[in-house]
């Protein structure tokens, strides 16, 4: 047996606060990628750790799914990031205002 | 099989119904194996967020990704820690990595101006506030909801976590996955499409000469140069996006 679920959803909590941080506070839109899939996987650790705890293999359903979605989120935003770079020469966030109002 | 089934479910409602949970026994190496995980976990999360090369980001990035890997084994969901550490150690962090070298900035970066004032301060008490809000209320909260398991035990008839996970994917979860196939394809083909270069009038200022030839033939820049028409050629020089480096 493993540990109490408990410890698991204190450290996936963690890892969720680390990523919404890094989220917030970095601006390279590269590393911003990279702190959702903090998130995303402190996601999965929770979603595991319920399937364990309730005995039910839909939560590991789940994961396999949000894997999925990942990629193609990944895949996607990193070709808008090589599109955006290729008009502007920069992947910092604070220099894509063009949207602006 | 559907009476084992049913057993296993029998099982985890009066679990959950007495309150207790599965960990009963955590062994030595269990919380060994937990702590040091934790640590590979959260160092490479701090790393993600506080290094100043991406490359060295998306380093940090595969320690946090196989500390979850060897998480997800020790609460024996095997399939998905393979998973994990192929498509997101294997596939993604490599994926990230090719962009990185190909778009050439992988230089440190200046973290320490802050541009907008006071966003720092104001992200770390939002976080902090949110993380004890979600501790509070999975400290406060009544777990036990009596739930039953809808799409099947993780343990059910002594069945390997493969067969199972394999069993709710195509018979419970059929359309979703079916529909995960369709967002795959629609995630290459916008790829594809984003990545291309631009061939309309509409295109922006620095890709202006070359707007004729090289749509098909995949263009690369040395063969560019050569190829378009005379007055291409004074605009031509920052058209190329993988020779800036600055």
């Amino acid at each position: 047996m493993s540990l109490a679920p408990g410890w698991y959803l204190g450290l996936a909590a963690v890892l969720f606060s680390i990523g919404a941080l890094g989220l917030m506070v970095r601006r390279n839109v590269l590393i911003m990628f990279m702190c959702i899939e903090l998130m995303l996987n402190a996601a999965n650790l929770t979603f595991v750790t319920f399937s364990r705890m309730l005995g039910d293999i839909g939560g590991q359903a789940v994961v396999f799914f949000v894997l999925v979605v990942a990629a193609a989120e990944v895949v996607v935003g990193l070709g808008i990031v090589v599109a955006i770079f290729r008009r502007r020469r920069t992947t910092t966030a604070d220099d894509l205002h063009v949207l602006k109002g | 099989m559907t009476g084992a089934l049913l057993a296993a479910t029998g099982a985890v409602s009066n679990l959950a119904a007495t309150g207790a949970t599965p960990a009963g026994h955590a062994t030595v190496p269990d919380i060994i194996t937990f702590v040091v995980c934790a640590a590979l976990v959260l160092a490479g999360a701090i790393g993600v967020v506080t290094s100043r090369n991406p490359v060295h980001a998306a380093l940090s990035l595969v320690l946090t990704l196989v500390g979850i890997a060897v998480l997800f084994v020790e609460q024996s969901a095997d399939f998905l820690a393979v998973v994990q550490v192929i498509v997101y150690a294997g596939a993604i962090v490599v994926l990230f990595l090719f962009v990185i070298m190909f778009l050439g900035v992988d230089r440190r970066e200046r973290i320490r101006v802050e541009p907008l004032k006071g966003q720092r301060p104001l992200a770390l008490l939002l976080v902090v506030l949110s993380l004890g809000a979600i501790i509070a209320l999975a400290v406060n909260a009544n777990w036990v909801t009596g739930a039953h398991a809808v799409a099947g035990s993780t343990t059910g008839g002594g069945q390997t976590n493969v067969y199972l996970l394999g069993k709710s994917v195509f018979t419970t979860y059929l359309f979703a996955f079916e529909a995960t196939a369709a967002l795959l394809v629609i995630a290459v083909v916008g790829a594809v499409f984003l990545a291309r270069r631009p061939t309309g009038p509409e295109s922006d200022e620095p890709d202006t000469g070359e707007l004729d030839e090289p749509d098909e033939l995949e263009p690369s820049p040395p063969v560019l140069s050569v190829e378009p028409p005379a007055p291409a050629e004074p605009v031509e020089q920052p058209a190329e996006p993988v020779e800036v480096r600055q």
